[in-house]
């Protein structure tokens, strides 16, 4: 120890300003002067004990037999003893490791979206039934709107003959809810029915001749029927078949239409769907042509007489407040990110604003208390009124208005992030100019400053290198503990929505969430691991900054 | 809101320390001072209200110049909304309209005085938010606040002062170590967080309390008893929040003068002559601790009335706090111009009385 000390001792006496390098001490102690006379001697002694040392061995009085140790590391022996401050110290080291390491070593970056294949109901097609007439044209002839009103008129009271303005039509009642509309005594313009072809393609238009014969056929009970020269057959659930046998449509009371339109519904699917409409089950199975077997269920819409059928398919979601699992430690946030990649990331936004802070803070401070300080009279005078205005202005409420202000003006999140350090940092400093002020109007009245202003040193010299180095001691102090404050209010205004925002992660936007109440009930791992790392953090930062003062104070006796 | 205001406080001992031109240290003496004192007592409070006054000036033109350079969205967003409306007026208008009823439309050193000369006979205009009076809005809010923060103040001072005694008494033994710790959390808690938690357990899983407001749904059909007792329940969880996150900071302040007070030298007499030391502690120690605690909660006094803004938002209670929140964040320009104002006057307030406690309490403090 003693060997380790003495190089550094006899620098500073080669030195000559041996004031550049008082150590800092405590505020009570006299700095500088005690510890240049104390190098001066110890040297002196030093010089003796060469000359007239006998090669290895110690003499009595030879100083390195005494332990020396600097004030600084007199400090640091009394810090770390503390055993509080290091458990602070050490919580403080994890945080970082977490922060700063964590967010290498994690596998997912701060803003990566996770999903999941969730089976879903979704609205796949509807059903109606057909309650209402529907229109077919003859070829060549005239069926319009008039026609069609004054023929349901007709049917609703019974007639069998209407007249328009077109002339006088006669119905003729071809089968049950279908029937075919002549001109009276004359060609037939049309037909009406109720029940719906659709073909096994992919285009559901028909020939009015063919529809005519099949409508025929089937309202009739009859089990064949020809149309444009072909012969056809129909079945017992409405199918037709063609002379080959092949099936090409049915016929059915339902109107079924695809939810999107990009779905095509294939005949297999109408016939297993209406297959469950007779036996009134409700919900079906079907395999499709790719062969993937897809649950089906009916759900009947009174609103709008239909029935609505949804598929359960598989569907790419976002995999919002997923549990904790091996894949993700603490689960995931509402955006499907996860959670401890956030913690990670948000902890290095967190710990980076609150130095930030804490330095422009401690910067303007430290200058304007220290002219303040040193100059005194008038200087001093003005620059302590205007603390003490700043120190009026309260800074909560600045700090939400300023907030609510960017969010209206729709800033961007890293821009805010520099406005939301620099607002801080600058409603930080009066504290910080007061302490400083008040130490350097203590410590310019001691004899080493005399000294300063005998050896003709500049006044920026003696402020920076003389003065604000005895204060450092108070402003390690202030500033550890400030941090720890700097980081609730931050938190605060992110929990509040007005600080970070995202998709920039912080301890306290993370905890945001928790303002959801479905959140705060259920899912614990959204809002209690930040909460806890918000709390460690900032009770280490206090730990730490409890246990310098102590530490810097020699007057405490541990 | 509340964290601030006491800390403030506390730093005060320390910044007026740092300036001996308002204190200065006279030798104990008797009667024979108290003359002159009474004098200069009266001159020096006048002296500290005057500066108090001119620095309330600057604060007010400060926040006045701050939000009127704020882009005002809650004017243009009424004025979009009125001029959508069929057969209204255009936009700019309406604009120039809303901005000469709340007189937006003079200069800012203009409308400072003209807001001023208001504010001094007790008009700050109305509300934009709550489209009535903000003297009003604030008589009708401002009690529930006080209630929460004077409760709170006792609770606190009731728990963290045995506490800061005990731990003083047993320095560096395991109690001391707790205390000192579990103070420390209290400050380091987050409000949020802490409000969440107790949400959680007490609202959630026990389903004691609502998880917001200051009523009940029944609170309408509940005689005047009932309804006493209805907010106080729902007052329960809010208090509880405040006095954990405040209550180190007055037990550390304690802590720390307890054992400046030990180390005293007629702490040492007093021991030297025998005293048992119950008496050491009860009749010289602790009697001396109360001086800088009596002027520190009577510096805290006026903070009763600034409201816990983080802590009533959290429990939706419609304090002082709370309302102001809405109105900042929904740019209610004569509210907030209020609401600061009010809070610098209670800051200078708070100084003020501490002053002059530490001055009146501590017959060894006289003042230059």
């Amino acid at each position: 120890m003693a060997d380790k000390n003495r190089p550094d001792n006899m620098d500073d006496l080669k030195n000559a300003n041996v004031f550049d390098n008082v150590p800092a001490t405590h505020m009570n102690a006299v700095p500088g002067k005690a510890t240049a006379d104390h190098v001066n001697k110890l040297n002196r002694q030093n010089a003796d004990g060469g000359k007239s040392g006998n090669g290895g061995g110690f003499s009595l009085n030879d100083d390195r037999r005494v332990k020396v140790l600097s004030p600084g590391a007199l400090v640091a022996k009394r810090f770390f003893r503390n055993r509080i401050a290091m458990v602070g110290l050490i919580a403080l080291l994890a945080m970082f490791l977490f922060s700063f390491l964590g967010g290498i070593i994690s596998p997912y970056s701060q803003s990566q979206q996770f999903y999941r294949e969730d089976m879903m109901m979704k609205e796949y097609a509807s059903a109606k039934e057909s309650t209402d007439l529907s229109y077919d044209t003859a070829p060549g002839q005239q069926f319009g709107g008039v026609i069609q009103a004054q023929l349901s008129l007709a049917l609703k009271a019974g007639k069998t003959e209407f007249s328009t303005s077109k002339g006088d039509f006669e119905i003729v009642e071809e089968g049950p809810d279908f029937y075919a509309v002549k001109i009276k005594n004359g060609d037939e313009i049309g037909i009406a029915f109720k029940d719906i072809i659709s073909s096994a393609g992919s285009d559901d238009s028909v020939s009015y001749e063919y529809r005519r014969a099949v409508l025929k056929a089937y309202t009739n009970g009859e089990k064949s029927f020809e149309a444009e020269g072909k012969s056809y057959t129909l079945d017992e659930d409405a199918m037709i078949y063609d002379d080959s046998n092949k099936n090409v449509g049915y016929v059915s009371r339902y109107i079924v239409q695809a939810w999107y339109p990009d779905v095509f519904l294939t005949k297999e699917w109408k016939e297993a769907l209406i297959e469950s409409f007779d036996s009134g089950e409700k919900s079906f199975r079907f395999t499709d042509a790719d062969g993937e077997e897809s649950e089906y269920e009916l759900t009947y819409d009174p609103d709008n007489l239909r029935w609505i059928i949804k598929q359960e398919r598989a569907t790419h979601v976002l995999d919002t407040y997923s549990p904790p699992s091996a894949t993700h430690w603490l689960g995931t946030d509402r955006n499907g990110m996860d959670m401890l990649t956030r913690l990670m990331y948000g902890g290095r936004v967190s710990l980076i604003i609150g130095f930030i802070v804490e330095f422009i803070a401690t910067a303007i401070g430290v200058i304007l208390g220290g002219i303040s300080g040193y100059f005194g009279g008038w200087v001093d005078n003005l620059i302590m009124r205007i603390v003490d205005v700043f120190y009026c202005i309260p800074s909560t409420p600045i700090l939400i208005i300023l907030g609510a202000a960017m969010d209206a003006m729709s800033v961007e999140p890293m821009i805010r992030m520099v406005y939301l350090m620099l607002i801080l940092g600058f409603l930080g400093w009066p504290g910080m100019a007061r302490l400083v002020r008040g130490q350097i109007l203590s410590l310019r009245e001691q004899e080493f400053m005399t000294a300063t202003e005998a050896t003709g040193l500049s006044v920026r010299r003696r402020i920076f290198k003389h003065l604000v180095p005895n204060v450092i001691p108070q402003l390690i102090v202030s500033c550890t503990m400030g941090l720890g404050g700097t980081i609730i209010t931050e938190a605060t205004l992110s929990f509040l929505g007005l600080g970070v925002k995202y998709p920039f992660a912080s301890w306290g936007n993370i905890i945001n969430d928790v303002t959801n109440t479905y959140v705060l009930t259920n899912y614990w791992f959204v809002w209690i691991p930040a909460g806890v790392l918000l709390l460690v953090t900032v009770l280490a930062f206090n730990l730490v900054g409890d246990g310098l003062r102590d530490a810097f104070d020699p007057k405490m006796k541990r | 809101m509340r964290r601030r205001t006491i800390r403030s406080v506390i730093t005060f001992k320390n910044a007026s320390g740092g300036s001996p031109a308002f204190l200065l240290f006279y030798p104990f003496s008797g009667k024979s001072y108290l003359a002159p004192e009474e004098v200069s007592v009266r001159k020096y409070i006048l002296k500290r209200v005057l500066i108090s006054i001119v620095i309330l000036f600057f604060v007010a033109l400060i926040i006045y110049i701050l939000m009127r350079c704020l882009p005002t969205s809650y004017l243009e967003s009424i004025a979009q909304q009125k001029s959508s409306q069929p057969g209204a007026k255009s936009y700019e208008e309406w604009m120039e309209q809303l901005k000469s009823t709340y007189g937006m439309d003079k200069g800012i050193i203009s409308g400072f005085f003209t807001w001023l000369g208001k504010a001094l006979t007790g008009n700050f205009g109305d509300s934009w938010k709550f489209t009535v009076p903000v003297v009003d809005k604030f008589k009708s809010v401002i009690g529930v606040s006080f209630v929460m923060g004077f409760i709170s103040l006792i609770l606190e001072i009731v728990i963290a002062i045995p506490l800061g005694i005990l731990a003083a008494m047993k320095q560096n033994s395991k109690t001391d170590y707790t205390i000192s710790v579990i103070a420390l959390a209290g400050i380091s808690l987050p409000t949020f967080f802490f409000a969440s938690l107790l949400k959680l357990v007490f609202s959630v899983k026990l389903e004691w309390f609502d998880l917001f407001g200051l009523v009940g749904r029944n609170h309408a059909h509940l005689d005047a008893f009932g309804k006493i007792l209805d907010m106080g329940h729902h007052l329960v969880l809010p208090i509880v929040t405040l006095v954990v996150i405040s209550f180190g900071s007055l037990m550390r302040y304690t802590r720390t003068n307890m054992l400046e007070v030990m180390n005293s030298d007629y702490i040492r007499t007093a021991r030297a002559k025998g005293l048992s030391e119950r008496k050491v502690i009860y009749h010289h120690a602790f009697r001396n601790t109360l001086i800088p605690i009596v002027t520190i909660i009577g510096g805290s006094l006026p903070g009763l009335f600034s409201g816990a803004l983080i802590t009533e938002t959290l429990y939706s209670v419609e304090g002082i706090g709370y309302v102001s929140y809405q109105a900042m964040t929904a740019g209610d320009i004569p509210f907030s111009m209020f609401y600061m104002t009010f809070l610098a006057v209670l800051t200078l307030a708070g100084n003020l009385i501490a002053d002059i406690l530490y001055a009146v309490v501590d017959p060894r403090v006289r003042i230059a």
